[in-house]
């Protein structure tokens, strides 16, 4: 298994192939994290550094298993409460710690190519853990395993992506992803929250939820970003949630077996019913995180090989 | 001073639109006679140069380079800046006041055209903030900061916001003549903007503003000289849309002309690929089809000025996320060949290029320049334009080396450069 990559920065760069191949070792690590044994040795003798420039629990905390369980040693840097307050450039930061000679660095920024940035003044592998609205791309990796092993193939699935889009990396990196592996992608939500020329994508664009979500086998819903947004996207949170919250009335349109993603963290009541969110009949959010680590152990492992392989030669 | 005779030049005379072969008698700094043979005349006493069938055409007049002193002398000083321009065939820099603090009082102009006549090789003629601080809320002394030569008035790419303040500002600076530089753009919509909104922006996650905004803003001004019968200049007009509103203003009789950077003809939104910083520029970079409209208006005159937008950045302000970098790029020794990429293409013919960087500029600032006939001040580029070269930005003279061209073919090289008939520059 080969994967022509020194960095994971995002969905855009990787082949079909690529994704496959990761997919296929994070199955064997849904298995392992399964187990009551759950230590692989991997990541065994390299240094893995979270560096988080924007608060983040979930991501984090699965780097930081994912790491674990391959035997990496894992820091965990809250890059908000540190040096950057007192005005250090992100480049000095990433000089500073590549002097430290860590091997994956996994970096969260609150803007956009900030790890791009970054991986081109370092010498270990980079994982982008979501930079700006750009992307995130072991979430994507974790929305399509998530998806393959429920519905048994990532290809011919016709998925609505909903709400938040303009904001969203999650949306960016999914719709790359799941175009990638030729699934027929719907993005649905009120046209301020639309980027614009998104129609260019290879996607079908629906201001209708209803409309948006007729016979599809997948919604995934995203988080309103209220933090991301400079006033004035949508009337009001009642409103967004009468018109683009997913219940069970707006579900019905889907396939009787569609089902319901969403990244997290959630704001139940405002862009999803919070008991649909929890029926385990048609929820995979569970699943999602459980995933989550198993594609990034599979991420971590396959960039550790290439960096092994690269330092033999 | 004695004569010096140009000879066998390819002459490039934009107010005749003409290029010919022939040569240049130069005497006490000007150009006393233009002859359309290439041996010339015979001048006795005149020091002889044969331009070896190269091209020498007046010097470039830049409208709306930024020298950063005072404040930020080491991004860019009026000696660096001279030496660059010298390189590039820019014999006149019209100076920006966006300087740190700017250049919004008369004591503040008299320091840089102090400074500017120490140091630098060309000629420099200063512009001076609209309002002070370029706040937008209170004009400048127009009246003593003409005195003390400023040339043209601007807050550079800061918009008036504030609609009355700017309609005062523009009676005011038309009841003396003085001409209005503004940037066109909604300053609402282009709020934050990084990037042209498009599909690559949209890919990027970079925030974005529509073109859009730029013929609302080139409208709202366009409504304002009407009122107030001010002369006006758009620094930078970029997209296809704004182009019918300059057509029609033009057309109707206002006072009004338009300007375009040399990157915005060359480059486009895509050039910025991976978050490349030095492509990060104000307005942003557009679309393709844009691009072409605006080398359109540039060939058919109705965007009569092209410049370098000449503004320096240090490393540390480019070497940031892109949202955070700062905008801009230096442009005074690039901008004839990167221009010339569009006489190369076939798209605006000589001459007709060269109304835009020397003719136009001068005449639109009453400066003197500009012109090859005689009785101009002899203020020349000498320059072979089919020279190859791969630009490599540490060979630049700025102390600055933010080019989007670094790396990339161009074509074009300058071989002498003359300012009121002495040489201040040859190629080495």
């Amino acid at each position: 298994m080969t994967f022509p990559h020194r960095h994971l920065l995002g969905i855009e760069h990787l082949s079909p192939a690529d994704i496959t191949a990761i997919l296929d070792l994070a199955d064997t690590y849904a298995e392992l994290n399964r187990q009551p044994q759950k230590h692989g040795d991997a990541l065994r003798g390299l240094t893995q550094i979270n560096m988080f420039f924007e608060n983040s629990t979930r991501t984090q905390a699965s780097f930081e298993i994912a790491g674990k369980r391959l035997g990496a040693d894992v820091m965990n840097m809250a890059m908000q409460a540190s040096s950057i307050k007192k005005g250090e450039t992100l480049i000095d930061t990433a000089m500073s710690l590549n002097a430290m000679h860590p091997d994956l660095l996994v970096v969260r920024h609150p803007q956009s190519g900030a790890v791009d940035l970054l991986a081109q003044k370092v010498n270990c592998a980079v994982l982008n853990a979501g930079d700006g609205r750009h992307e995130h791309p072991t979430q994507a990796l974790l929305d399509g395993l998530t998806i393959r092993r429920a519905k048994g193939r990532l290809h011919r699935l016709s998925i609505a992506i909903c709400g938040d889009i303009a904001h969203s990396r999650v949306a960016r990196s999914n719709i790359l992803l799941l175009g990638k592996m030729e699934n027929r992608i719907r993005l649905v939500g009120p046209p301020t929250l639309m980027p614009s020329q998104i129609d260019q994508f290879g996607v079908e664009v629906f201001d209708d939820m209803e409309k948006g979500l007729r016979d599809v086998d997948v919604v995934m819903m995203l988080r309103l970003q209220k933090e991301r947004m400079d006033g004035g996207f949508i009337p009001s949170e009642r409103e967004y949630y009468h018109r683009f919250g997913l219940d069970a009335e707006k579900l019905a349109h889907a396939k009787p077996d569609a089902i319901v993603m969403h990244p997290g963290p959630m704001n139940r009541g405002v862009e999803i019913d919070g008991t649909l969110a929890d029926d385990i009949n048609r929820s995979v959010i569970q699943d999602q995180v459980e995933m989550g680590v198993a594609v990034r152990m599979a991420a971590m492992d396959l960039l550790a090989r290439n960096l092994r392989m690269a330092r033999s030669a | 001073m004695t004569a010096t005779l140009l000879t066998n030049a390819r002459l490039i005379d934009p107010e005749r639109g003409l290029e010919f072969p022939g040569s240049l008698l130069v005497e006490d700094g000007r150009i006393a006679a233009v002859m359309e043979d290439p041996a010339g005349a015979d001048a006795a006493s005149a020091r002889v140069v044969d331009c070896g069938g190269l091209h020498l055409a007046p010097g470039i007049v830049d409208l709306g380079v930024k020298v950063c002193e005072p404040g930020e002398r080491h991004k860019e000083s009026y000696r660096s800046a001279g030496l660059a321009a010298a390189a590039g065939g820019v014999t006149t820099m019209v100076t920006r006041p966006d300087t740190d603090p700017p250049i919004d009082n008369p004591e503040t102009l008299e320091f840089v055209t102090r400074r500017a006549k120490e140091a630098s090789p060309v000629n420099v003629v200063p512009m001076a903030a609209l309002t002070k601080a370029r706040a937008g809320r209170e004009m400048t002394e127009i009246g003593f900061l003409m005195d003390a030569g400023a040339v043209a008035f601007t807050d550079c790419d800061r918009v008036i916001a504030d609609t009355r303040v700017f309609s005062r500002a523009m009676t005011y600076a038309g009841s003396l003549g003085a001409l209005i530089v503004a940037h066109p753009q909604e300053p609402g919509l282009s709020r934050g903007a990084a990037a042209t909104s498009g599909k690559f922006a949209s890919l990027r996650g970079l925030p974005a503003v529509s073109p859009m905004a730029e013929r609302m803003g080139l409208d709202r001004d366009i409504a304002l000289i009407e009122m107030t019968g001010a002369r006006y200049h758009a620094d930078q007009i970029t997209t296809a849309r704004a182009l019918p509103a300059l057509e029609r203003a033009k057309r109707n009789g206002l006072d009004i002309t338009a300007g375009v950077g040399v990157h915005h003809l060359t480059l486009n939104a895509l050039d910025v690929a991976d978050y490349r910083t030095f492509f990060k520029l104000k307005p942003p970079l557009r679309d393709e089809d844009d691009r072409l409209a605006v080398v359109e208006a540039v060939a058919s005159g109705l965007i009569d000025i092209v410049c370098s937008m000449h503004t320096p950045q240090d490393e540390e302000s480019k070497r940031l996320p892109f949202e955070e970098a700062a905008s801009g790029a230096v442009g005074l020794e690039t901008l004839l060949p990167a221009a010339l990429r569009l006489v190369h293409a076939d798209a605006v013919p000589l001459a007709v290029l060269w109304r835009a960087l020397s003719l136009n500029p001068a005449r639109r600032l009453g400066l003197p320049g500009g012109r090859l006939s005689a009785g101009a001040p002899a203020d020349l580029v000498l320059f072979d334009m089919n020279a190859p070269f791969v630009l490599d930005r540490a060979t630049l003279r700025s102390k600055s080396l933010n080019t989007p061209f670094d790396g990339m073919r161009m074509q074009g090289r300058v071989r002498a450069t003359y300012v009121a008939g002495s040489q201040i520059y040859e190629a080495p």
